[in-house]
């Protein structure tokens, strides 16, 4: 039995619901994106309903601690198709157990959703490291980003407590959608690129006339603060992995 | 300021600063309430790397490369024939908020030259934290470097300001230290590690009776020594360490492999290889010692005095004592789990929690993180294979040499293999 859903977080959440509605047994779970009839398997499409959702959530919220909350959330992000699957089978697992069952390392939904946690986590943290703005003529601190996981929702608190004193944007170009901070609240915007607006880089937004002696500065810095007689291209790699590179402004040509 | 003057500054006083090894932005507490610019971030960022694999948090520069003594180890010495300059109070705050602003840095690492004197010195840092908190509400790290020598009431006022402060021992022994730098003593260094803790314990009890008791120091102390220029063994280095991190409640020793910089001859010449494995060998010591319960006289002693090259400490203690082996993965005390070759922390706390499901298997300990292939010489579990003969130490370290040739022999990496 496969149950299709629309690939929301309601919608996962909605599913679970069904299951213990109509506890059919084994089920997979898969969203439409990938879903392909098969002819010997029956399927059923998960009709997302929040209120079906919040009951859902407010049970986990009993069930399991913050921490567990979080790398159920991060899962969810990872927006890979097996690990709504996990989710969806991890939920019913907990649901059907005493209080304490996410500790069960042994139990393969648990490890599974520790590690697409870990993994979104990290690129949760490197988005922090690794995002570099640059001052436009308006004023703005802005950024066009392209991470592997939806992780904006995840960066936002940081970003809003840190740069508090300054405008900003963090741009999902991949996921066309951003993070505009107004200097009092964080809104979503989506931003129209067509009109010569060079995605990659704010190239068409105009810069601030101070953005290059900075960004030329923090180059030379960059340089300055290498040791080279402990050159070590390996381990550089591995802590910038190369597909980061295209954020960071010390690694730019110049 | 000139575009091209600021350039060379930047490149002279960065260049001379990098050879303090610490970067960590790590243990600030600042929050950004007044609605100014930054925070800190308690586990603190690193925002990318040098090509050499190192973090960089922090813009690390020296305010002058200036100095009136002329310690052997150091870029900066009087004698040394380098290009010299001295950045201005206002373009060190205003490169930290420019370059804040733009998400490259955590904050500021702050040192100095000595020029004049010490006070002189000490007084134009504390202006850059002051200027920086108070003019321009920065709430990011600041690391400040105290001088050798400045008085009690500037070090008092700094703390204020700074998150972290440090100063060098240096060489891990005194004799080292009189060796390269006459005119310079471990007491030196002592007086203010021992001034700020005092401090910090006061502003503690203080905050008890008064509210707006202002932060002092929130992120703690930190100190370096040089390794490799003077002929100190790994254990002298480490109770060296041992007796900071006790007396003086250090958050960080840093370990800086020796840069040759000087023709000298008390020095090891100009070329010769930083000990870049050595260093690492001695971060393992130091972890084992603050979060896997070791002794340091467990792993270094006067039969041991240096750490394994071909091995990392913690199996080499292992190997050294079978007598606590295998351990059995399904009732071992955590704090025996965690000596295992193979097991990290994470790894430690994960198994302790899915045993209490049931007796953990060899395919369970894969998936929680267990180095299997280590592992397996030091555990038993549910499915362990029936073991005819017990091996001996020397013999487990041939396999576990044999089968990681590619990953520890080849030792020019400076990585932080942990275990
Ligand atoms: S006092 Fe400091 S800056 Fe001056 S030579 Fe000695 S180590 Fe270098």
């Amino acid at each position: 039995m496969t149950y299709i859903f629309d690939s929301s977080l309601p919608g996962l959440l909605t599913a679970v619901f069904e299951w213990f509605e109509r506890k059919p047994g084994k089920v997979v779970l898969k969203s439409t994106e990938i879903f392909q009839p098969e002819a010997f398997s029956e399927s059923f499409t998960v009709a997302t309903n929040s209120e079906k959702a919040d009951r859902v959530w407010a049970g986990l919220q009993k069930k399991l601690k913050k921490d567990w909350l979080r790398k159920f959330y991060c899962s969810y992000l990872s927006e890979i198709p097996e690990a709504y699957n996990h989710l969806f089978q991890f939920t019913i697992y907990i649901f059907q157990n005493s209080t304490g069952a996410e500790t069960n390392y042994g139990n393969e939904h648990v490890i599974a959703l520790a590690k697409y946690a870990k993994s979104v986590e990290r690129e949760k943290h490197r988005m922090e490291a690794f995002i570099r703005f640059q001052h436009t003529a308006d004023g703005i601190f802005y950024t066009g980003v392209n991470p592997d996981f939806n992780v904006l929702p995840l960066i936002s608190n940081h970003f809003k407590n840190r740069y508090a004193d300054q405008q900003w944007i963090i741009y999902d170009l991949k996921r066309k959608y951003g993070l505009h901070y107004n200097l009092n609240t964080v809104e979503e915007i989506t931003i129209d690129f067509t009109n010569g607006v060079n995605s990659k880089n704010p190239s068409a937004i105009l810069l601030d006339e101070k953005e290059e002696l900075y960004s030329v500065l923090w180059k030379d810095y960059f340089k300055s603060a290498n040791i080279v007689a402990r050159k070590n291209t390996k381990l550089h790699v591995q802590h910038v992995p190369k597909r980061y590179w295209k954020y960071l402004t010390e690694k730019q040509l110049s | 300021m000139s575009f091209d003057r600021i350039r060379e500054k930047l490149n002279i006083l960065a260049d001379a600063a990098k050879y303090d090894v610490s970067c960590s932005s790590s243990g600030g507490t600042r929050k950004n309430d007044n609605k100014g610019l930054g925070d800190s971030h308690s586990s603190g960022i690193c925002h990318t790397y040098t090509e050499d694999g190192r973090c960089v948090s922090l813009l690390k520069i020296l305010l002058t490369n200036h100095c009136i003594y002329d310690c052997l180890f150091c870029v900066s010495r009087k004698s040394n024939d380098v290009k010299r300059a001295a950045f201005t109070v206002d373009e060190v705050v205003e490169l930290t908020m420019n370059f804040y602003r733009r998400n490259y840095i955590e904050g500021l690492f702050l040192s100095s030259g000595i020029f004049k004197n010490a006070d002189f010195t000490m007084e134009r840092l504390l202006l850059v934290c002051k200027k920086l908190r108070l003019e321009q509400n920065y709430n990011g790290y600041i690391h400040l470097k105290t001088i050798p020598g400045a008085s009690d009431e500037l070090i008092k006022e700094a703390g204020l300001y700074a998150d972290r402060m440090s100063i060098n021992l240096e060489m891990p022994t005194e004799a080292g230290l009189k060796l390269l730098a006459p005119e310079k003593s471990h007491a030196d260094v002592i007086k203010p590690l021992a001034f700020v803790p005092q401090n910090i314990t006061q502003f503690a009890a203080d905050k008890k009776l008064i509210k707006h008791v202002p932060k002092f120091v929130p992120a703690g102390q930190s100190t370096q020594m040089v390794i490799g220029a003077t002929p100190e063994t790994d254990k002298d280095i480490m109770y060296t360490a041992n007796a900071f991190y006790k007396n003086f409640s250090l958050k960080r020793v840093y370990y800086s492999g020796y840069v040759p910089i000087s023709n000298d001859t008390r020095m090891p010449i100009l070329g010769t290889q930083p000990p870049l494995l050595r260093e690492n060998r001695l971060y393992q010591t130091d972890w084992l010692m603050r979060f896997y319960g070791f002794k340091v006289q467990e792993i270094l002693n006067d039969a041991n005095p240096n750490l394994d090259v071909d091995i990392d400490p913690k199996l080499s203690w292992a190997i050294r004592n079978m007598q606590h082996f295998p351990v059995d993965i399904n009732k071992a005390d955590y704090r025996m789990i965690l000596r295992i070759p193979g097991i990290g922390v994470m790894s430690a706390q994960k198994i302790v929690q899915a045993r209490k499901f049931g007796k953990l298997r060899i395919d369970q300990l894969k998936k929680i993180g267990v180095a299997y292939n280590r592992a397996k010489h030091f555990i038993t579990c549910a499915d362990s294979p029936y073991q005819l003969k017990d091996y001996q130490g020397t013999q487990i370290k041939a396999f576990i040499l044999a089968e990681s040739q590619s990953k520890y022999l080849k030792t020019d990496s400076n990585q932080m293999i942990l275990f």
